[in-house]
């Protein structure tokens, strides 16, 4: 078996982790930016952030042979403070041509306020006179369908934005058709007791398919599980999903998406 | 999948989690306290569950979500509760 872990936050794992995924099939990790579970003072220590995620971090894993990738941003949840938004914004784009930056994410909203929305279309204007590939976290349990929702009318506000470079993720039963129906792609995030279980992952592929469809651990320094991909590939094999169905979900539709950036390329097999 | 199938992969699993919910709900009862507006969203929820008709997953998270469009003023924090404040005043 072969995935992608298209998104996990690898800077609060241990080294264990890199193992156990490699050990498991895993042929490339993707990290998204993300808030550290404390606010950062400045843009400086956003600055050192990213210089771990394009330069650290991919050494750690390239010593057990796995491609490391990342995206950039401010989280949402650092987003009221537009002092501190604005000067992050300001520092990204000296590290977009870094080798193994995919693109502006996880941006999004958080408890869907005025400021996080401000950011959001400030990253989403980052991303589009860049062009940028964009990965979007939608908002935790009660707040997830109303940020949705403004996430989408923000993306659609946006004209430079094609849906098709664009994946919405944490969508759950009662937001992912409304990513698909819209062009994007989705998400599904597979954790312990919120988002999605691995058994409810694959109710979502049996009812909406599997086109512009992937799945992520979204491992950080919260309760999460990094083999939640083969997790999840072992409840469809139990469901009867054939090799070559899995692989298209767990390998080929991330490869599909990600490979719209000409800086992910994978070795040989 | 047939029916069959899917009752003998998943039926101890769920029966498991219906206990555990059972069990929440008794413990709720046993102790002290006033209204919660997040019992009250539970409670809602779970009516479809017994209702027979398709969709229940998405039925509930969307019992448990804020509807509304407009963003808020200021975020009043950083975590989320699980259940939208409003919807049993609404």
């Amino acid at each position: 078996m072969r995935f992608i872990e298209p998104h996990a936050h690898m800077v609060s794992r241990t080294t264990d982790d890199y193992a156990a995924l490699v050990t498991a099939g895993c042929a490339a990790v993707c990290e998204p930016a993300f808030w550290a579970g404390f606010d950062r003072g400045s843009a400086a220590g956003f600055h050192d952030y990213f210089h771990q995620l394009t330069d650290f971090e991919p050494q750690r894993a390239a010593k057990f042979g796995l491609p490391h990738f990342c995206w950039l941003c401010l989280n949402p949840k650092e987003a009221e403070d537009l002092r501190l938004a604005k000067d992050v914004l300001a520092l990204i784009p000296q590290f977009l041509d870094r080798p193994t930056v995919l693109g502006i994410g996880e941006i999004g909203l958080n408890k869907n306020s005025r400021n996080e929305l401000a950011i959001l279309e400030r990253h989403i204007e980052l991303a589009a006179r860049h062009d940028q590939l964009i990965l979007v976290h939608t908002p935790h349990l009660e707040d997830k369908l109303k940020g949705t929702r403004l996430t989408i009318d923000a993306l659609r506000n946006q004209p430079r934005i094609r849906p098709e470079r664009v994946i919405i993720d944490h969508v759950e039963e009662h937001t992912v058709k409304l990513v698909l129906d819209a062009g994007f792609w989705a998400g599904m995030t597979l954790y312990p007791t919120s988002k999605c279980t691995p058994a409810r992952a694959v109710d979502i592929l049996d009812v909406c398919g599997t086109e512009r469809l992937w799945m992520n651990s979204a491992c950080d320094w919260g309760e999460s599980v990094p083999l939640n991909i083969p997790r999840t590939a072992l409840e469809m094999r139990r469901r009867g999903w054939s090799a070559a169905a899995i692989d298209r979900v767990i390998y080929q539709n991330p490869v599909q998406f990600l490979s719209q950036c000409p800086k992910f390329r994978l070795p040989p097999d | 999948m047939t029916r069959q199938q899917v009752l003998d992969l998943y039926f101890l699993d769920a029966r498991s989690k219906l206990i555990e919910v059972a069990a929440f709900l008794d413990r709720v009862d046993r102790a002290d306290g006033g209204v919660d507006f997040r019992l009250a969203a539970f409670r809602q929820a779970m009516r479809h569950l017994a209702d027979g008709a398709p969709r229940r997953a998405e039925k509930v998270l969307l019992a448990l979500s804020d509807p509304t469009n407009e963003p808020v003023a200021k975020a009043p924090g950083k975590g989320a509760i699980g259940a939208w404040p409003n919807r049993v005043k609404s």
